[in-house]
Parts: structure tokens; sequence; C-alpha cells
């Protein structure tokens, strides 16, 4: 028996299959991220009043890198614009100028990848040290005269692993300071300075990753779920581009219905990022 | 299979095309409007984040005002909201319906929150 209404659209409703299919997944989808911003507010008002690190669970800003995000966030909207103009290159018959739009897409889709696997990396040298003075420094450390990288977790320091491996002193590349928005101030005396902290006059030391704070637990998970829907998408779009392309010849309505439902996904994940960047970078 | 197979190999068919041509080529003019209009939105948003609006409400009002608004231009151009058949917006009115629920429930519950200051130095062991 052949399923009807493949990729002819059904007289009553006007549409074929797949777009029936794809809005409900992203109906599901707009509850999927919803419930996770939901947790990131919930997080966020309950944050004690006052301004992070010197509040230990203050709520903190502009930790990360804006000019990378908004950058990065360029390279989305480049890729959702270049999908539809695929999608409208095969209504025009121009099936060449469709796989240049579809490589783009893909491009900047692998190329939002590797900033954010750039700006995740940094994270994992990237510290808070609380001294038993009461202060709190920021920035990236080494041990033992080696920065932590996030491939391996051997590399992670806590005060108790300094402590069991006797290390005597850590080094730090101070942050800039900050003014209570979050932002760095332009006249600061003690930008990247380096400092030498005594594992005795600490208190508390992690890394800016999940474990310390829930801002880092809430900004690398909706992320990095983020980050697998854009994964996911550019592994779906290159099959469309290359070999999936076959279908243009045997049954062209239906290979256009695919791109148009493969697309419809990729301004999806466009626009969840279009409220993560100013949630997470900039609130 | 298909009336439209076309044993051409780089998939050309000529017929009847050119009306449904040309409304394509009046939608890539919207396209590289919109896609000009969201860079413009980015550069915005990135650009409040350095006004100082006195209250941490209002911040957030505006930066979600323009992600809104960016996200009303995808939605509605790129993903052809504007003019979609009516089961696809019955089914984004529940998902509408569900997700008002869900940020109802999220302020509702952002009053229950236990009050903030005692909890300054968790990081202490």
């Amino acid at each position: 028996m052949e399923i009807p209404y493949i990729y002819k659209a059904r007289p009553d409703t006007g549409l074929y299959n797949a777009k029936v299919g794809i809005w409900l997944f992203l109906a599901s989808e707009i509850m999927l991220f919803g419930a996770l911003f939901s947790a990131y507010i919930l997080l966020r008002v309950s944050a004690p009043v006052g301004f992070w690190p010197e509040t230990a669970l203050a709520w903190p800003r502009g930790l990360l890198n804006i000019p990378i995000g908004t950058f990065n966030t360029a390279v989305l909207i480049t890729s959702s614009v270049t999908v539809v103009m695929a999608w409208a290159s095969l209504q025009m018959n121009k099936f060449s100028h469709f796989r240049v739009y579809m490589v783009i897409t893909v491009l900047c889709a692998f190329a939002f990848l590797g900033i954010k696997s750039f700006e995740y990396n940094d994270k994992f040298s990237h510290y808070v040290v609380q001294l038993k003075s009461g202060k709190a420094v920021t920035g990236h450390i080494e041990v033992n005269g080696k920065h932590p990288r996030f491939w391996n977790f051997s590399d992670q320091w806590s005060l108790a692993r300094l402590t069991t491996e006797s290390v005597k002193e850590i080094s730090i590349t101070v942050d800039p300071e900050r003014d209570k928005h979050g932002h760095v101030k332009s006249h600061s005396n003690h930008a990247h300075e380096n400092k030498t902290i005594a594992t005795d006059d600490i208190q508390f030391l992690g890394s800016y990753t999940p474990a310390t704070h829930p801002f880092f637990a809430v900004y690398f998970l909706i992320t990095a779920l983020h980050g697998l829907h854009v994964l996911g998408g550019a592994l779906v779009l290159a099959y469309f581009a290359f070999p999936g392309a076959k279908m243009w010849k045997d049954n062209p309505q239906q290979f256009i219905n695919r791109i148009e439902v493969g697309g419809l996904f990729w301004h999806f994940v466009d626009l969840v990022w279009i409220f993560l960047f100013p949630v997470v970078y900039l609130l | 299979m298909s009336e439209h197979s076309s044993t051409n190999g780089s998939g050309h068919e000529a017929q009847g095309h050119d009306s449904h041509a040309h409304d394509i080529a009046g939608h890539i003019k919207t396209y590289i409007i919109i896609f000009g209009s969201l860079l413009v939105g980015t550069f915005l948003t990135v650009l409040m984040y350095y006004v100082d609006f006195s209250s941490m409400a209002m911040t957030v009002a505006v930066a979600l005002f323009i992600a809104s608004i960016k996200a009303f231009l995808v939605a509605a151009y790129f993903m052809h909201l504007m003019s979609e058949k009516k089961l696809v917006y019955s089914v984004l009115l529940l998902a509408a319906f569900f997700f008002t629920g869900l940020m109802g429930l999220t302020l509702w519950g952002s009053f229950d929150l236990p009050t903030n200051s005692t909890h300054k130095t968790i990081y202490v062991p």
C-alpha cells in the first residue's frame, strides 16, 4: 500500500505529511527549550542579590565573550538566510545555486560549532578563586606551569586536589575589573596582571564549569543542547546537499519539500539562539 | 512515480514555472531585507547592553523585545508563517498555549522562592 501525501499536499489541509510532522516536532521543541528557559529564570531570580564573585552565588553578568557571541549570532543568521535561499533556488530550478547555498549553510554551522568549542575551552582554564580574606579573584590559572584544558578532566583543579597533591601555590592571570553591570572597566589597573596565590590563602576555587555556579550549569546545558541541534541539522543538510540530492532527478517536488522541512528545523535552531544570545551573554 | 519526473541530468523542467519563478524572485528580495534587519537587530541588542537603564527589569524587557522582533521576522518570513495553512497554526496555537502556561507557572513559582540573603557563603565548606 502506498502512503498518501508523501509529497503532494492533502487537498483539505493543503499540507504534505512531512510538513505536519515537522511542525508537531517543532511544537515539542518549543516546550523542551521552554522548560530549560524556565529553569534558567527560576535559578536566576532565586540567586542572592549582589555582585559575583564577591557574593559567591550572585548571578554573574558579562562573563561570556560578547564580540565572539555577536559574531556567532551573525554566522547563524547567515546560515538561516542561505538555507531559505537554497530552497528558493530549487523553486527556480537552479540546482547549482542550491548546492552553493547549502554548502555555505553547512560551513556556517561548523563555523558556529568551532567558535563555540573555542569559547567552551576557555571556560575550563578560567577560574574563580575565593580567598580566606573574603576577596575573590577571577582569571586564567596555571598550576605547576600548566593551563588546564577541557579535553583533559585530570587538568581540573579543586582546593581538595591542590591540598592532596601538596601544590603550594598557583599562578593566575587576573581578569580586568568589572563594574556592577558586568562591563569591563576601561581603566583597570590590575588587568592581565600575573599573580601568585598560596594554596593556604584559598577558601575555594573552581573553573567556570557547571559545578562552580548554577549560571555555568544552565549555560552549558542549554548551549550544548542547542549545539547538538546545530550538529544534527548540519549533518542532515549536508546529506541533502550531496548524497540525498539524487532525489532532485527522480522526484523534484519531494526533494523541494525535504529542503523546506530541513530549513524549518534550521530556522528554529536560529530562533532559539536569537533568545539564547541575549539571555546568556548580555542580561 | 511523479508527474514532475524529469530525465534531464541537472533537474531542469521548464513547464509552467514562469510566474512561479517570478514570485520566488520577489521572495528573495524579502529574504535579503530580513537578513539585513536581523543583523541590525543583533547589533542593537549588543548596543543596548552598554546602555545603562537604571533598572534590570527595563534591561531585560528591552533585550527580550528586540529578540521577539527578530524571532517574529524569522518565523514570519523564513519559516513562511505569514501565509501558512490553518493546520500549522492550530499546532502552534497548542504550543503557544502550553508555553504561556509554562511561563505563567514559572512566574507564579518565582514568587514562592526562599529569600536570598542567607546562603551567601555556600562556597565555604
